[in-house]
């Protein structure tokens, strides 16, 4: 688990599955869910597992999460944006038709 | 410096693209802007600094204070890159780049092509494969991992966590959490020390800039944090989540400790994919065990419009990358007809110069923390490929039935290095295990052939770019 070491606060918020989620100016998603206690955010496509952050600089693809629709974002590489929706839970893809 | 805002704001060409604004890339940016060149530095964070100067601009006197003076050194690069007239633009990923020097960048969901007269990849660096036992599970992460969440978001790892591997990252990052007041319950330390006193690199060692600050360093985090040398075997444990770190050391001993989070780490390679997908030849590095590409004493790679800097092209730390980043911009601008080569020449004597002290010290930091055999070749039951969850087991049947000459191969067999890391996390680890299957080195293997995009672009992305009749009669078969 992850906590804060200052006090500063530029707030941002965002909505992780719908829960409103207060954020920092300057955090990626991935870093928000970390702040936020969750260390997993998705299950794998291969055997259902649970993955979270790994690498944090846009290497690993663990942290892959749905943002404002758009599904297989790396949550690291994006930073929070003030209403964005994170969507977290992202294993297997359906073929919908 | 110009800001791009977004991908219109673009021209259609510049003298020179630089790809990375850590040290090599901001040094090569700026010093090359100032020669005179039309210079695109392309980034994909959303602040220069890369890795090493990550958060830097937006950095608290608190968070400078935590992550120690080399962190403040980045300052001046920032601040020759906010004084020049390249121009730059942040979070946007180069995907391709052709033959020509076309540049395939992407931001917020769309793409657009630009051409460089030349290209200086400055890509930097990343974490070494550690495929123990549990990797996978949340709450495993790199130290280097640690270290971003620290310099973007003033994130410590809190309660129990544990630091687990080796290289001087390792212990940076542990010193730099007992200054933020949370130290780690443990640093599990996994060298071979082997060959440790070997005196002419330790004598180089000695004499260099890192020796003072590493001792220091060394002696206060073994004064402060339980460490515990000589660990042989090393499994992160845990049913949906890391629970636990489970430990051998030299001898047989077993150790654990119940943890939420575990840091590994040992040692950073280059951050090969760009390079290898634009047709760089790569070369194996012996005493790094890694693969990088072949560059010349400028960095020109075996592709005639390509330049390497930095840690992309071997692992040298912070301030050589600056300045080979310095002595690419001068090769290029006499490359592109800006400035004589006996200019060059001239102008690149103080910068080698400066790199003597710290190229000194490098050949021991490189034998001190040698990552083992046993936690570079993986156990059979560890996963190799994050991606596509295949086991060192299933890696060493398929040699065993199938023999495998090579990792595309083993691709093929069994979709390893597949998934969307393109391998950035089991190419080492395989290719390594197929040398030592053969019993010869991994420069008789090779690695991965990479191909474009090296990052996922959409479909719908691919599908907004321009393109000419002749483009559309070629797909559509008219």
């Amino acid at each position: 688990m992850f906590r804060r070491s200052s006090q500063e606060e530029a707030i941002v918020t965002v909505f992780v599955d719908g829960q409103p989620i207060r954020g920092r100016q300057g955090d990626s998603v991935a870093a928000l869910l970390l702040a936020n206690g969750q260390a997993a955010c998705r299950t794998t496509a291969v055997s259902g597992a649970e993955r979270g952050p790994f690498c944090m600089m846009g290497i690993c693809f663990d942290c892959l999460v749905t943002i404002d629709g758009s599904s297989n974002r790396q949550g690291c590489m994006a930073p929070l944006q003030e209403g964005m929706h994170i969507e977290t839970g992202l294993g297997k893809t359906e073929v919908r038709s | 410096m110009i800001q791009a805002v977004n991908l219109q704001q673009l021209h259609d060409a510049y003298d020179l693209a630089v790809v990375g604004a850590g040290p090599a890339g901001l040094a090569a940016a700026s010093s090359a802007a100032n020669l005179g060149l039309d210079v695109i530095l392309i980034d994909e964070n959303s602040a220069p600094g890369g890795q090493i100067y990550r958060g830097l601009g937006a950095a608290s006197v608190d968070r400078s204070r935590i992550l120690g003076a080399d962190y403040e050194k980045g300052r001046d690069l920032l601040a020759a890159l906010a004084r020049c007239d390249a121009t730059y633009i942040a979070g946007a990923v180069v995907w391709m780049i052709s033959p020509d020097a076309g540049v395939g960048i992407s931001k917020q969901g769309s793409s657009r092509f630009l051409t460089a007269r030349r290209v200086i990849l400055a890509t930097g660096a990343q974490e070494r494969p550690f495929p123990i036992l549990g990797w996978t599970l949340p709450g495993v992460m790199t130290a280097g991992a640690a270290q971003i969440l620290l310099k973007t978001s003033d994130l410590v790892p809190d309660r129990k966590f544990a630091l687990a591997g080796t290289g001087p990252l390792l212990w940076l990052l542990a010193s730099q959490l007992l200054d933020a007041g949370t130290p780690p319950a443990a640093l599990l330390e996994t060298s071979e020390r082997a060959g440790l006193r070997s005196l002419p690199p330790f004598l180089g060692f000695a004499l260099s800039p890192y020796f003072i600050k590493g001792i220091g360093l060394m002696r206060r985090v073994s004064r402060n944090i339980p460490v515990i040398r000589g660990v042989t075997e090393l499994a992160a444990e845990g049913d949906s989540r890391l629970s636990r770190v489970r430990w051998r050391r030299r001898g047989g001993k077993p150790g654990s400790l119940d943890v939420d989070t575990l840091l590994i780490h040992q040692g950073v390679v280059p951050n090969v994919n760009l390079a290898a997908a634009a047709g760089c030849d790569l070369e194996w590095d012996d005493g790094q065990l890694c693969f990088r590409p072949r560059t010349d004493e400028w960095g020109r790679t075996s592709n005639a419009m390509i330049t390497v800097a930095g840690d992309g092209a071997g692992i040298m730390g912070a301030e050589i990358a600056a300045s080979l980043g310095r002595l690419a911009a001068l090769d290029c601008a006499s490359l592109l007809g800006r400035i004589a080569s006996t200019e060059r020449d001239r102008l690149s004597k103080p910068i080698r110069r400066g790199m003597r002290s710290y190229l000194r010290g490098r050949g021991f930091l490189d034998m001190a923390f040698r990552p083992s055999d046993r936690f570079r070749l993986p156990r059979p039951e560890a996963i190799v490929c994050r991606c596509e969850e295949i086991t060192g087991g299933q890696i060493q049947e398929l040699l065993a039935t199938l023999d495998a000459s090579g990792p595309n191969q083993l691709k093929t067999y069994s979709r390893c290095g597949m998934g969307p890391c393109q391998g950035r996390f089991c190419g080492l680890t395989v290719t390594e295990m197929i040398a030592r299957h053969r019993g010869v080195s991994p420069s008789q293997i090779g690695y991965y052939r990479l191909r474009f995009p090296i990052k996922p672009i959409s479909v719908a992305e691919l599908a907004t770019l321009p393109c000419s009749p002749q483009d559309v009669k070629a797909v559509v078969r008219l």
